[in-house]
């Protein structure tokens, strides 16, 4: 126990300062330890109390060490435990008394009374001190072996204990193949619970050393282990349930009816009314499921009902925790739940956590109404069916505006933002586009600045509506949009359609002459925002200020072009302000107009103001990717924080029986070194997709959040991002990095069909002709699956070429080669001399896949190789290739 | 698996605070002492995390975010924490566990505390700390749960509970409620601790049952019925000895969402539109079968029977815990109608008329009773007119959040009776027509107890018990809450 700094302060005002007391105390209890006269202990108990209430508060109590042992030589059970609680406080700290105490506690852990063995036991493996492992060792064997399961349950703890103070002394003892015994035969639920944590920890831990721990650790995934703990479940406590559960989760079946088994098996489980172990089911049955598209469904019907009663039957806190899992859902299948809209409607007392997670959900569910429309064939759905759900759409988008009037404003504004992406995803968006005018007239100026940026991205989607939108847009001051954002979003609209709004060049020329203002403002904005703590908000809220002015410059051309005897003035005007701007990218922007209007003022129209194309789909703020790691991690803080968890973990903390562990460690050694690139596949379609303005915020805004894992995702994002930006002052083609993309992608191509088998370092018999694909797909989650599963086909030792050796220097050079020859990298990390390497690759006209394993180490020039296959008999001549492939390596 | 559990008070100071996983106290410096590095792998949190989630925690609401989710992460460290009778329970951890598991963890750790001390606030942990370490080592070793049932504990836990006096403090929680009027019941009986004995002596053989029920209805500015729902409990506290068996029968006709015995593969896709025709279920359902959406069992409950006479067959562990919960969105009748209405009266004047009327039996009375209405941001002052005769009415226009509250704390809403408010605001500014816009919607509380709302019912509570002179004690009480009750504009 850790006395608290606080309690010392707030503990009573009236503190004894120690000493005298103490002494006193002594003394007293001195008389006490002698005697054995009737009601002696409840004496005791008085001046224990006393003792620990002081050492609560901070007074130091340790020099009574000798006579509290003396006086817990007692069978009272309370004076013990009240020892043991000082006894485990003193010792931390009082080396010198750690080793006083082990020979007290055991004699404790030998008596008669099982009650005292266990918790002589417990206080003797939490001393947790190195040199004293050896005395631990001999009451852990005989606590392991003891005939009341309250000892065993404690000692099973205790061997997990040990081995994080002595792992060689715990594996030595060979403690784990104990708690494996033990695991399989012992009677109580609660011991084989205990065996099964502890040896999640010590195999996951060791695998990575050892071989036998790696394979003990994959038995613990092994059919007769998995059906003895299922076929028990309800024996065991709710919080092992779980434990049983998270491992069945991970269990690959054999077959279809193994499925169906387990499923009807734990079927009950979702009636349970501790949320963790109704989770933990549900993620047994979509893990177990996911191959089954038509079971997956059925079980997305089954699990509805059991989390919306969770939802409401526990704290706010409980149903955060259930909400945040059926968001995922209702993301991954939004039509299964369009039915049930309703239940995510904001109560007004809920905290704004819940409200937010409900208006998302909201907001998809009234996404998928449209998809019913389209896809209504395929869906088989009656007119019935569909009716309702159109009319609850437009319920959820009433539901939604009732919500924007509300006094709680950041609900407001979400409640606002998910109207409008239900506007930007439907076809008949007439009632919508009504609602977001109104916003507009509600004079609030939240409300105002939020309902401008949607309606500015629904006239990028939709520009027939630009006669409706304009004319009440027109009508707004922009004085009275505090908001950068809003602020930019009407610029944007008076640039874009000031032939159609009489005073656009006035309302512009207008802010124009106050370009200083927008300046002054973010003066003033910076030093509010520096008195305040957070940076995140000072740098969006610049941002966006300088996003005013640069819109304003755009804005200013486009009307020039379209009106330009009315605009001459004020561009004029404009130009010397960005000029004159201290911020560089206004700056920039201004001369670069500037020249680009000196050189041709009708090439400048072309590159400022194009013709658009209507934006047909704003890009999604995650790609699939991360999606789906977030989803196989489901019922973890994965789905909380809607994050995979290496983006907020490090290494050995993702839960025991990650593989990825392993993956995750090599990677992040990657990030420590600095040397390696994150391996993972650049999604070439994020770069098709347009970002919306508000979107593009919104996306980078949490993600860059100071991680130290580069994720692919968002580099993608950013040079997106930044490509929109150019395209949008430039050419107006967003189709060009995507030109890019694919032209790079033909030249993989040609490297990697043309691959020359036969080298002089491996003259290996030409394959039959193996080919790869050159754009080979595997999330790492299958990886890490597959390589669970297969056996390993092939194991090679290479050696590399000196010139190799030399280039490793870069590992991602290694990377991009192998790229070259249709071999992906998967993960990668280590530091010189030892490099560790994932690879796969798959066949070009077969899904097969090759999964590798290979370590280089550059002092000794060799590299090991593991191969597993889904096709083994193709594993040889895929060696061939790899082995071919990685002599070609920085040979010019 | 957990690092740290600590128990804040409203203030941020530290009541409680454990480490399951503290190595390493011995640093390099003091191997001349003898003693070893003790290096951890198992990622510590740091001492300080206490104080980095309070003020995270303070913070977060400061900044306009709201309030602080149950779950957020600082610098690799998860935090996890509910709010228990204003104490923050936490936990911590680096590892991606399961966020319910932790949330449901914290929740049951408060919920044992105060099985064992009756009564779970500030000052009965500080008395009792030394009984809340102890509990604490049992449910919780090296970070994983070992047990979080009263039952099993009572065998371990030993230290006698210091009680603290019931009446001085306002109890929390649904328990509560029935301390105020209802002279049938005792009140002090849930405080009671679970092991604590009675001055007298012996304990007094009793069980308690309640019905619980949250309604939350959305009216419509016709008074249209928008959304209902009834979110109910059946809570148990035993305190009966010998653990005997409890039979307890709901509703004979009750009807339940659908079969929860389907198996897989064998059946034909599952019809989507059961639960559609569930939610509209006839307008004239006021009678006739009580129908749920769904509901779920503590493990102890035995099912054997439910599907064919609806009856729940349970050992009552010790302490406190919910037998069953459900949910319901048959229609059912709203015990209040409110209306409300808002008219401009001038230039910088309106005018605002409430209506509560009680469409419940006049056997029957509602308390702790408050209306709530938010205002326009402009509205600088409200006069208020209650109706001639009205006693124990309280009227408030909180300045602060342009709030106008309507309560009935002294009084009680008998059923049939109807009550009515005028207030008059003045405004600072012209309201531009907008006035229902930016103002709303009503909002009420209120307490029934004997009433719930569903129909749903306990027919019997059977205890079976060997000898026949000993009669144990048996309450069974209804209770119905607001839980989001609301009227727009």
């Amino acid at each position: 126990m850790a006395p608290p700094a606080q309690s010392q302060r707030s503990a009573s005002p009236s503190q004894p300062s120690g000493k005298g007391e103490v002494s006193d105390l002594k003394s007293q209890l001195r008389q006490l330890a002698g005697s054995r006269s009737p009601g002696v202990d409840d004496s005791k108990r008085d001046l224990f109390k006393k003792v620990i209430s002081y050492m609560t508060i901070g007074i130091d109590v340790s020099s009574l060490f000798g006579e509290m042992v003396m006086c817990s030589a007692t069978s009272d059970i309370v004076l013990k435990k009240m020892c043991y609680l000082y006894v485990g406080n003193y010792a931390k700290v009082n080396p010198d008394l750690a080793l006083l105490t082990i020979n007290f506690l055991q004699r404790d852990c030998k008596d008669d009374d099982p009650m005292i063995r266990g918790l002589a036991l417990r206080s003797l493996c939490s001393l947790r001190v190195a040199n004293l492992v050896e005395y631990l060792v001999g009451p852990l064997g005989s606590g392991l072996k003891d005939n009341n399961s309250y000892v065993r349950t404690v000692a099973v703890m205790g061997v997990l204990k040990l081995y994080h103070i002595s792992a060689s002394t715990c594996i030595d003892a060979d403690f784990p193949a104990m708690l494996k015994h033990l695991m399989l035969n012992d009677p109580d639920t609660q011991v084989v619970a205990n065996c099964l944590s502890a040896l999640q920890e010590i195999w996951g831990s060791e695998a990575s050393t050892s071989e036998e721990a790696s394979r003990e650790r994959e038995t613990l995934l092994s059919k007769p282990l998995v059906y003895y703990l299922l076929n028990r479940i309800k024996e065991f406590s709710e919080w092992a349930q779980c434990l049983v559960l998270e491992l069945a989760a991970k269990y690959v079946p054999s077959d279809g009816s193994e499925i169906f088994d387990i499923m009807n098996l734990l079927e009950d489980r979702l009636q349970h009314a501790n949320g963790a172990v109704v989770l933990a089911t549900i993620k047994v049955f979509l893990q177990l499921t996911l191959s089954m598209a038509d079971v997956h469904q059925q079980v997305y019907e089954r699990i509805k009902a059991p989390l919306l009663t969770l939802v409401s039957s526990g704290s706010p806190e409980q149903s955060y925790a259930v909400l945040s899992h059926l968001h995922l859902l209702v993301m991954r299948a939004p039509f299964i739940f369009s039915s049930d809209y309703k239940h995510f409607y904001c109560q007004y007392n809920e905290p704004s956590y819940v409200k937010k997670l409900k208006l998302e959900m909201l907001t998809a569910v009234a996404n998928e109404s449209n998809t019913y429309e389209i896809g209504l064939q395929a869906k088989m759905l009656s007119w019935e069916n569909l009716d309702s759900v159109v009319v609850g759409d437009l319920v959820s988008v009433t539901e939604l505006c009732e919500y924007a009037a509300n006094v709680d404003i950041p609900i407001a504004r979400e409640s606002i933002r998910a109207v409008g992406k239900i506007a930007l995803q439907q076809y008949d968006v007439n009632a919508i586009v009504d609602r977001l005018l109104q916003f507009l007239e509600m004079e609030k100026d939240y409300v105002t600045a939020e309902a401008l940026v949607l309606v500015k991205d629904l006239l990028r989607k939709y520009p027939q509506w630009s006669q409706d939108c304009i004319a009440v847009v027109g009508n707004i001051s922009s004085k009275n949009i505090q908001e950068p954002k809003g602020k930019a979003a009407l610029i944007w609209m008076l640039g874009e359609y000031s032939q159609d709004m009489h005073d656009a060049p006035y309302i512009l020329e207008s802010l124009i002459e106050n370009w200083d203002e927008e300046d002054s403002a973010e003066v003033g904005d910076l030093i509010s925002y520096v008195k305040g703590r957070s940076y995140e908000k000072f740098d969006r809220y610049t941002g966006l200020n300088v996003l005013v002015r640069l819109h304003l410059l755009t804005a200013v051309m486009k009307c020039f072009f379209k009106r330009p005897p009315e605009t001459q003035k004020t561009l004029g005007a404009a130009l010397a302000a960005g000029l004159a701007d201290f911020h560089q990218d206004v700056h920039d922007r201004a001369l670069f107009y500037y020249r680009l209007l000196q050189y041709n003022i009708s090439v400048a129209e072309r590159v400022v103001n194009p013709p658009k194309q209507a934006v047909s789909v704003f890009a999604d703020t995650q790609s699939s990717e991360i999606k789906d790691r977030i989803f196989d991690e489901f019922n973890s803080l994965s789905v909380v924080y809607e994050k995979p968890s290496y983006m907020f973990t490090d290494k050995e903390h993702r839960g025991p029986f990650e593989f990825s562990d392993e993956l995750g460690n090599l990677s992040m050694g990657a990030e420590s070194t600095g040397t390696v690139v994150p391996a993972q596949r650049v999604e070439a379609n994020d770069k098709d997709l347009l970002l919306g303005t508000s979107e593009k915020e919104d996306s980078r805004g949490p993600s860059t959040n100071g991680s130290a894992y580069s994720a692919p995702a968002y580099d993608t994002s950013s040079v997106s991002a930044s490509s929109q930006m150019l395209s949008e002052l430039v050419i107006s083609n967003s189709t060009v990095p995507a030109h890019a993309s694919q032209s790079s992608l033909a030249i993989d191509d040609l490297l990697g069909l043309g691959l020359p088998v036969a080298t002089a370092t491996a003259p290996a018999p030409s394959p039959p002709s193996l080919k790869l694909n050159s754009k080979a797909v595997l999330d790492p989650s299958t990886f890490q699956q597959k390589w669970r599963q297969l056996p390993v086909s092939l194991s090679q030792e290479y050696s590399i070429s000196p010139q190799g050796v030399a280039a490793l220097t870069v590992p991602q050079s290694l990377l991009r080669h192998m790229q070259g020859h249709s071999i992906h990298c998967i993960a990668s990390g280590g530091q010189s001399p030892n490099f560790k390497f994932f690879f796969f690759a798959q066949k070009a006209e077969a899904s097969s896949a090759f999964l590798v394993e290979c370590v280089l180490n550059t002092s000794s020039a060799k590299a090991q190789i593991k191969i597993k296959a889904d096709d083994q008999s193709a594993s040889e001549a895929f060696s061939a290739l790899f082995q071919s492939a990685l002599s070609e390596f920085s040979v010019p | 698996m957990i690092s740290q559990f600590f128990v804040l008070s409203q203030r941020g100071d530290n009541i409680v605070f454990r480490d399951f996983t503290e190595l390493a106290n011995y640093c390099m410096d003091e191997v001349d002492v003898g003693m070893g590095l003790v290096v951890s792998d198992r990622g510590e949190v740091q001492k300080g995390s206490a104080e980095i989630f309070f003020r995270k925690v303070k913070f977060w609401k400061e900044d306009g975010d709201g309030d602080a989710p149950p779950v957020f992460t600082v610098d690799g460290v998860n935090y996890f924490h509910v709010k228990v009778a204003g104490l923050l329970f936490v936990a911590t951890t680096r590892v991606n566990v399961s966020p319910s598991l932790v949330l449901e963890l914290l929740q049951r750790i408060a919920r044992v505390v105060k099985d064992y001390l009756g009564i779970l606030n500030e000052e009965s942990l500080r008395k009792n700390f030394v009984l809340v370490y102890e509990l604490l080592d049992e449910v919780i070793d090296f970070g994983y749960v070992q047990t979080t049932s009263t039952e099993v504990l009572k065998s371990y836990v030993l230290n006698e509970p210091i009680v603290i006096d019931a009446a001085r403090v306002p109890s929390l929680g649904p328990a509560a409620i029935f301390m105020q009027g209802n002279k049938r019941m005792p009140g002090t009986a849930v405080t009671k601790s679970v092991v604590a004995n009675e001055p007298g002596g012996r304990k007094r053989e009793e069980i308690f049952v309640d019905i619980i029920e949250k309604i939350s209805v959305t009216f419509s500015s016709s008074g249209y019925i928008l959304t209902s729902e009834i979110d109910g409990t059946i809570q148990m506290k035993s305190y009966l000895t010998g653990n005997p068996e409890v039979r307890l029968a709901l509703n004979d006709d009750l009807g339940i969402g659908r079969g929860g015995s389907s198996m897989y593969g064998n059946l034909p896709p599952h019809d989507i539109s059961v639960l559609h025709h569930a939610t509209d279920y006839g307008n004239s359902s006021v009678s006739g079968p009580v129908f749920l959406d769904d509901c779920n069992f503590h493990e102890s409950v035995h099912l054997d029977s439910f599907e064919t006479d609806r009856t729940l067959t349970l050992v009552p562990s010790d302490g406190e815990f919910p037998v069953m919960n459900y949910r319901m969105t048959q229609e059912f009748k709203p015990p209040f109608r409110i209306n409300a209405l808002i008219e401009e009266a001038g230039p910088l004047r309106a005018e605002v008329i409430l209506k509560v009327r009680a469409e419940f039996s006049s056997s029957i009375t509602a308390n702790t009773i408050l209306v709530q209405m938010p205002l326009p941001t402009y509205t600088t002052r409200v006069s208020f007119e209650l109706e001639p005769g009205a006693v124990g009415n309280t009227t408030d226009f909180k300045e602060a959040s342009k709030r106008l509250e309507w309560g009935f704390k002294k009084a009680r809403i008998v059923g049939g009776s109807e009550y009515t408010l005028r207030a008059k605001l003045t405004f600072s500014q012209e309201s531009h027509g907008s006035i229902v816009k930016e103002s709303g919607p009503v909002s009420m509380t209120f307490t029934i107890p004997m009433y719930n709302a569903s129909r749903l019912q306990v027919k019997y509570l059977q205890i079976a018990k060997k000898s026949k002179t000993d009669n144990p004690y048996r309450w069974v009480r209804y209770v119905t809450q607001a839980n989001s009750y609301v009227a727009r504009l």
